[in-house]
């Protein structure tokens, strides 16, 4: 068996020590790295069945990767665990979770103790962009605080982007990379002596009595804050269709988990469901990790996310098919392959159009929510609350950061330090972060081929300027100075390429015709190492669109290290040397659709709650009946019982509700109620977790 | 007679309302019931953690809950839907004598009443629990006959046979006043129209009190609240019902089984109660309750807890239930005050409440309504509360 792992990566650190262990799957002896997860070294070893659900015995896997669900779970040493949030042990027995699991027959008596109560000032909840650049502030002003997360390493999901940030970089340090961010934060607020700091530890509830139940790693606590700042994030949507249940059907979240924090190489061959920036960066991490990507599917006339993204991924050869939709997952126990179809402009699909693709990964990018149970339950038990990034509102994660600081710099306030109120720049910022991106204009270059200066590929307006303010001779201007806007080259480049280097959109080139007129060199930023350029490589350019403008040979690459970038020189004609954007490195073999599409059973639309295996037409079937509240919904199917608590199926139900014509109003929400993930009966008797 | 015309209206479609409108309706009559809330059973009906037990002291009860079991029993054969029935029987273990010696004198009384109840050893009850604590344990009454259902199901069973059989369901619909006439009740108005009928029946759990106030009674109904929680599913590992009847600091006692899906279903009386309609939950409840059944079962201590919930125990000052037709207002019928046993005692309930309303009443019904009458001196006591 290939060892699925990623060996080298043009931006992570590979780690020092390789230290592995075995353990033992189903009888048979594997490797694991130590400390890993287990659903990590299932997935390095190829495996992506853990077990089989006990409903209807299909295959089940790796989902969230992220301790939400139960997808995943498997028996270690006897126990029922998820796999994902479980370290693989020296020799530990691993067995796949074959419908319901036995429990084991331990008489021994647990070692209960009274649960510890601790009083807080401020509760943070999540380590992530938001919630650390709210510590700061409070960090610097002696705020009291206890900031909570339930991974090991702070950051949150700043931990699992490897691309370089939007943004200014004054405000939120655009042009360095998110993991590398994430760091920095992290650091700082770890300087705070009033900020304490609870990792690997969940928030379970905030209780009506104003205490909040947390488990922290194997124990469970009850804290008493005098105020809550909901930093948590966000969940990610999921979509209804024909074999959503298989095997290797999961999130961007779950995927960078895997390849980004875990370096384990899940997939050979990915499609991508979803256009916005969340499915095209995570295209181009499964690039940089030297996966092939099949394809990715919107079903919008043109992606959500950032020109500069989708550019990116179709320059380098991944199609994308623009007003399409996933029309089913094929497969029998984990995914063969995607079929999608065209759908028109009410998104109604096209028969005729399907498409199929072999495929091994299906990533589901269609969106996020706000995770807002917290600050729901906070207003409930009448405990002050307030949110920031994505649990406040879905944005990247710049507007997070700065957000982030708004809002801790209120709770300062609030908690009676002597502070000035919030500058109304700030907030003329946070707005102008959270932009979504505006109008596609037309190139700004000038006519001249002498000297040498850049070419700004980038089009469209998003809220970025790290090239105006890295440029030396200030040659690169955004009108207004502002950050909103799409940048031109006004005069006097020196041609030192800072500009290529640091744009996180790779969307400047630089071209010289100072050697040779006729034959200029066009200087390219590339990260994606896994597929390797050398010096005399002949590779097909292409403009902006991915269209070729012929084969050229590579003069030189030079590595940046610091900016873990490398600048391609390549030698072009001049006529096409403005337009050259970047070159193709994914052949079109890898993309080609099957000679002959798979249609699926249309009558089955898949299932609405994976977790109790509730199919959608099931569901319609009650809603025709005029049975809108969802509470009778899940009494009748189950739909939101399972493990994790309607996260994913309460968004499926409420669109087939509006599918079936059911106005929103009418819609009577699903009862949330403890616990947020669930977790041992031992902890909440003052023992810990049992292994 | 016009559209808005029914012989019974039931007030509340819940774990007494909704099989009362089956059996009337089985019956011939013409059955509306009306719910403030969006859907059958969305008060207290789904909170119930789907124990159904005979074992009861008193004769009425008992007699009740019996006529329950065959009907749950038997629904998935009659009528090809399942609802999570299963035998699983009830268990009262003792760790003391004195608990030993009162749960002993009761398996006889309740033998002699005719139920199939025994006291078992404790090895024997190893065998249904497998891992219970055994140091000190006395022994326990197993009634296999016992069992239990699931409440979401069996409401969602009831509500379309009900419907099948012509009984209408008003949702969303708040009853405001009763329009009476020589001491009897010709209409009801609610805050969308106003229905004629011949009977009505209070059936509607917390708001007893609240609806029987509306025509001059003083139904002593006063809700309490209870916690309950379910874990993951595991493949089953015991049988029955286990009740600790003990008290302990801040609980009185506790019970919990594993349900036809594999979960452990759980749930803890409160002592002293907390008294009112509160369903948020609060950070004691888990505590409390998990040390003591960590205590008495060990192995509970790998399961994953899943959800927790708070219901009411619509509670009458003896805890038996009120029911039958008022002296003040004849064809006001109550069917309130369930202290928790509502679910158990529905369907049964649901056709003495049938056999009130056709004025079929035998006897024996009179031997079983004697404790649940409206005018009794609300001072007894039940054992097996």
């Amino acid at each position: 068996m290939v060892e699925q792992r990623i060996r080298n990566h043009p931006v992570l650190d590979m780690p020092e020590i390789n230290d592995f262990v075995t353990f033992y799957w189903n009888k048979q002896p594997l490797s694991a790295r130590r400390g890993e997860m287990i659903a990590s070294a299932l997935m390095a070893n190829g495996i992506r069945v853990f077990g089989h659900h006990h409903a209807d015995n299909t295959a089940q896997g790796i989902f969230c990767a992220n301790g939400q669900c139960a997808k995943c779970t498997v028996i270690a040493n006897g126990i029922p665990v998820k796999s994902c949030m479980t370290p693989v042990k020296e020799n530990m027995i691993v067995e796949s979770a074959e419908g319901l699991p036995d429990l084991p027959n331990d008489p021994n008596p647990v070692e209960m103790s009274d649960i510890e109560e601790l009083p807080a000032d401020v509760l943070i909840i999540g380590g992530g962009p938001a919630g650390l650049s709210a510590a700061i502030e409070m960090g610097k002003r002696n705020i009291k605080a206890l900031l909570i997360d339930d991974k090991e390493v702070l950051g949150g999901k700043l931990v699992l982007q490897t691309h370089k940030f939007f943004g200014s970089q004054a405000d939120s340090r655009a042009g360095t990379r998110g993991n590398d961010i994430g760091k920095i934060l992290a650091e700082e607020v770890s300087q705070y002596e009033s900020i304490e700091i609870w990792t690997e530890s969940t928030v379970l509830f905030v209780f009506s009595d104003k205490k909040v139940g947390i488990l922290k790693q194997d124990e469970y606590k009850i804290v008493t804050p005098k105020l809550i700042l909901n930093a948590a994030g966000a969940r990610e949507k999921f979509l209804r269709f024909n074999g959503n249940t298989l095997a290797g059907i999961y999130g961007a979240g779950a995927f960078q988990t895997l390849v980004n924090r875990d370096l384990v190489k899940p997939t050979e061959r990915l499609f991508i469901v979803g256009g916005g920036n969340v499915g095209l960066i995570a295209g181009y991490h499964a690039l940089q990790a030297g996966i092939n990507v099949v394809g990715l599917v919107e079903a919008a006339p043109s992606c959500g996310g950032y020109k500069v993204h989708a550019d990116k991924l179709v320059r380098l050869g991944v199609p994308i098919y623009t007003s399409h939709s996933i029309l089913s997952a094929n497969g029998t126990e984990t995914v063969e392959g995607i079929t999608i179809v065209q759908v028109d402009d009410k998104f109604q699909q096209i028969p005729g159009t399907e498409k199929s693709f072999s495929c091994d990964t299906i990533l589901m990018a269609v969106g996020l929510d706000s995770l807002d149970e917290f600050t729901q339950e906070a207003v409930q038990a009448r405990l002050p609350v307030m949110a920031a990034g994505d649990a406040f509102e879905i944005a990247e994660a710049s507007s997070a950061m700065f957000n982030g600081k708004i809002v801790g710099l209120k709770i300062c306030k609030e908690m009676g330090a002597d502070v000035e109120d919030v500058p109304q720049e700030w907030y003329d910022k946070a707005n102008l972060l959270k932009s979504h991106p505006g109008q596609i204009k037309a190139y700004n270059y000038s006519d001249s081929e002498e000297g040498v200066m850049p070419i700004i590929h980038c089009l469209q307006e998003i809220p970025c300027n790290p090239c105006t303010t890295v440029c030396p001779v200030n040659a690169i201007k955004i009108d207004d100075g502002g950050l909103m806007g799409t940048p031109y080259y006004t005069e006097k480049c020196i041609g030192c390429g800072k500009c290529v280097v640091i744009c996180p959109g790779l969307a400047i080139t630089l071209v010289d015709y100072r050697k040779d007129q006729e034959h200029p060199l066009v200087t390219l930023p590339y990260e994606v190492g896994n597929f390797m350029i050398k010096e005399g490589d002949i590779v097909e350019v292409n403009n902006i669109d991915g269209v070729s403008l012929g084969h050229y040979p590579v003069i030189s690459v030079q590595m940046f290290p610091k900016q873990k970038t490398q600048t391609i020189k390549i030698e072009v004609d001049r006529e096409i040397a403005k337009q050259v954007a970047s070159f193709r490195i994914q052949d079109d073999t890898i993309s080609a659709p099957l000679d002959q599409a798979i249609i699926p059973n249309m009558e089955d639309d898949g299932m609405v709650c994976l977790c109790e295996r509730v199919r959608v037409k099931d569901v319609r079937a009650l809603i025709k009946q005029g049975i809108y509240d969802m509470n009778q919904i899940k009494a009748i199917t189950r739909a939101g019982m399972g493990p994790c608590g309607a996260k994913t199926c309460d968004v499926l139900l409420k669109q087939v509700m509006r599918q079936e014509g059911v106005p929103a109003d009418h819609v009577v929400p699903n009862t949330k109620r403890p616990v947020f993930i669930e977790a041992q009966l031992s902890v909440f008797a003052g023992g810990k977790r049992e292994e | 007679m016009n559209n808005n015309t029914y012989d019974v209206i039931i007030i509340g479609a819940g774990s007494i309302g909704v099989p009362t409108a089956v059996s009337l309706s089985e019956k011939g009559k013409r059955v509306l019931v009306l719910d403030e809330l969006s859907g059958p059973g969305q008060s207290n009906n789904k909170k119930a953690i789907g124990g159904v037990r005979a074992t009861h002291s008193d004769y009425g009860k008992l007699s009740v809950c019996k006529r329950s079991i065959e009907i749950f029993s038997t629904w998935k054969e009659e009528h090809n839907y399942d609802i999570g029935w299963r035998s699983n029987g009830y268990s009262y273990p003792a760790w003391n004598d004195k608990d030993s010696e009162t749960l002993q004198a009761m398996v006889r009384s309740l033998q002699s009443m005719g139920l199939n109840i025994m006291w078992i050893t404790p090895d024997e009850y190893n065998k249904l629990v497998p891992g219970i604590k055994m140091e000190g344990l006395r022994g326990s009454t197993f009634s296999p006959e016992d069992g239990s259902c699931s409440p979401l199901l069996a409401m969602s069973a009831f509500h379309k046979r009900a419907s099948e059989l012509g009984a209408k369901f008003h949702f969303n619909e708040e009853v405001k006043e009763f329009e009476l006439e020589n001491n009897k009740v010709v209409a009801l108005v609610t805050d969308k129209t106003k229905y004629y009928c011949s009977e009505v029946i209070n059936a509607s759990g917390n708001n007893a009190r609240a609806i029987g106030k509306k025509v001059g009674l003083n139904l002593p109904v006063f809700p309490d609240n209870h916690e309950a929680g379910i874990t993951e599913p595991v493949k089953r590992f015991f049988e029955p019902m286990v009740i600790d009847m003990r008290k302990a600091p801040g609980s009185a006692n506790y019970y919990f089984y594993q349900n036809h899906e594999g979960q452990v279903v759980f749930c803890i009386t409160p002592d002293p109660p907390i008294v009112g309609v509160d369903n948020l939950s609060t950070s004691e409840f888990l505590p409390l309750v998990t040390k003591r059944m960590l205590d008495i079962y060990p192995r509970l201590k790998y399961l994953k807890l899943r959800r927790t919930w708070r219901g009411q125990y619509p509670m009458t000052p003896d805890g038996f239930p009120i029911v039958g037709r008022t002296k003040e207002i004849p064809n006001f019928i109550n069917a309130v005050g369930m202290c928790g046993q509502g679910f158990m005692l529905g369907p049964g309930l649901g056709e003495l409440l049938t056999k009130i309303v056709m004025n079929e009443v035998t006897a024996d019904d009179e031997k079983q309504l004697k404790s649940f009458d409206l005018y009794r001196e609300f001072s007894g006591m039940e054992a097996f509360k």
